[in-house]
């Protein structure tokens, strides 16, 4: 299993029964292809849509119906469809139970870094700030490094997307609670080791007395 | 009045300079036609405000952008079209980059009569530099002034002849916020219906916002 594959499995795990949920552009999206059905969560897509499906399938996209991402996507019965007002509407004014977004770095203190490296990558952040501001609950799902460069920081140094609003964060190897007095190991994959991940961990971690081992099912 | 004009026509409502509003998420629920008028008149620094970019570099506001009309875009995304990044690089292309959110209660504060909204959106980050802060109840919200254009351009799935509009699918995001902020409003259709075809109870932008209606390819801007 690849090391994203790994990141979705697990981050599916957090949504509970009926949950109204975003789930960012990129690896986030793959979280839903792990939802299982008896979950009766509803997929809200920050350009006008509750109750998102899946890909469309061949031959049957409808054109007039994409996801945030620009891909032509399937809506389930009781879908519906508004403008950018009433989309963000929904996510400011705390209609989202949860969102699961990506993130360049992320801070003991819950801040984190997804939409500008100055100089060099400008995409803008989009719906990101509403979502990190407005969802009751943010969670991020993203590898636990760059290539070896810690993303979890004593202080983001790229400029923050959100400030003290991330609760939990997934990444392959371990899944880490943001506590008052930061970064907390709450569980860690059979693969590696608590050492390996704090030579990995950009700041101090504690562990959870807990500690439980990762399952990605 | 006749509002049915052909694109041609309408670029006499756009000039060097203008402040244009355009609808779309991605290009999807972006007026093509308008867009390929526009480059064919080949307008100088033009201000684009809008979602995004383009889904790239070939379509929607990917071709003003790619055409080199565009002198400043305010925005919430420029990532899925590389040519933006690739002009503000070169300083050829001013990016002012806002929350997506905010951007929409931009718009609908412009078309409201709204002096501007409070949101939490920003706090703490570079989007609140140089904004006033206000405090309600122990919480700190940004003033976010209202947006306004000279021309929006916006797409509707079914327009009828006097200019009511109905949206399909995801396609309606930005354009019936534009369609109240601007100080003239054509609306690029899909399919145009007589006069009161459409069921008022579908009526998503009441005809008095619209001034001009253009015939668009019945497949246009959509993402295959």
């Amino acid at each position: 299993m690849n090391p994203k594959e790994i990141i979705a499995r697990r981050a599916a795990q957090e949504l509970n029964y009926g949950d109204v949920v975003n789930l960012g552009i990129g690896l986030p999206t793959m979280i839903s292809d792990y939802i299982t059905d008896d979950l009766e969560v509803t997929l809200q897509s920050e350009n006008g849509i509750l109750g998102m499906g899946g890909a469309a399938p061949k031959g049957r996209k409808d054109k007039d119906v994409i996801n945030a991402g620009g891909q032509n996507v399937s809506v389930k019965s009781g879908a519906s469809f508004f403008d950018s007002s009433t989309s963000f509407g929904i996510i400011r004014g705390g209609h989202v139970d949860i969102t699961i977004l990506g993130a360049l770095q992320v801070d003991k203190e819950g801040t984190l870094a997804s939409h500008i490296v100055p100089g060099k990558m400008v995409s803008g952040m989009g719906g990101a700030m509403d979502l990190v501001v407005g969802a009751k609950k943010v969670i991020i799902a993203m590898t636990h490094t760059a290539k070896g460069t810690p993303k979890l920081l004593d202080k983001v140094t790229l400029p923050p997307t959100a400030v003290k609003k991330v609760r939990r964060i997934i990444t392959e190897l371990a899944v880490i609670d943001v506590e008052e007095d930061g970064f907390k190991l709450v569980e860690i994959s059979p693969e590696t080791t608590i050492e390996e991940v704090k030579k990995l961990t950009g700041a101090y971690l504690k562990i959870d007395s807990h500690l439980k081992i990762m399952k990605v099912l | 009045m006749k509002k049915r004009i052909t694109a041609d026509k309408a670029m006499e409502f756009i000039h060097d300079g203008s402040v244009l509003m355009i609808g779309g998420f991605l290009s999807n629920g972006t007026p093509e036609r308008l867009m390929d008028a526009i480059v064919k008149k080949g307008y100088k620094n033009l201000t684009v405000i809008s979602n995004d970019s383009g889904l790239n570099e070939k379509t929607g506001i990917g071709k003003l952008i790619s055409a080199g009309l565009v002198k400043k875009i305010i925005t919430s995304h420029i990532g899925t079209n590389p040519e933006t990044g690739r002009q503000m690089s070169e300083g050829t292309l001013e990016v002012t980059l806002v929350p997506q959110g905010t951007l929409a209660e931009r718009i609908r504060a412009g078309g409201s009569g709204l002096g501007g909204v409070l949101t939490p959106t920003g706090v703490g980050t570079e989007v609140a530099e140089g904004k006033e802060t206000v405090n309600i109840h122990g919480e700190e919200y940004l003033l976010e002034l209202p947006l306004k254009a000279d021309v929006a351009l916006i797409r509707g799935s079914v327009v009828d002849e006097d200019g009511n509009i109905y949206y399909d699918g995801t396609t309606k995001n930005f354009n019936p916020l534009m369609a109240q902020a601007a100080e003239v409003v054509i609306a690029g259709a899909e399919k145009i219906v007589s006069a009161g075809e459409i069921n008022p109870n579908h009526v998503m932008t009441p005809k008095i916002l619209v001034d001009y209606i253009v015939q668009e390819p019945q497949k246009c801007g959509g993402v295959e």
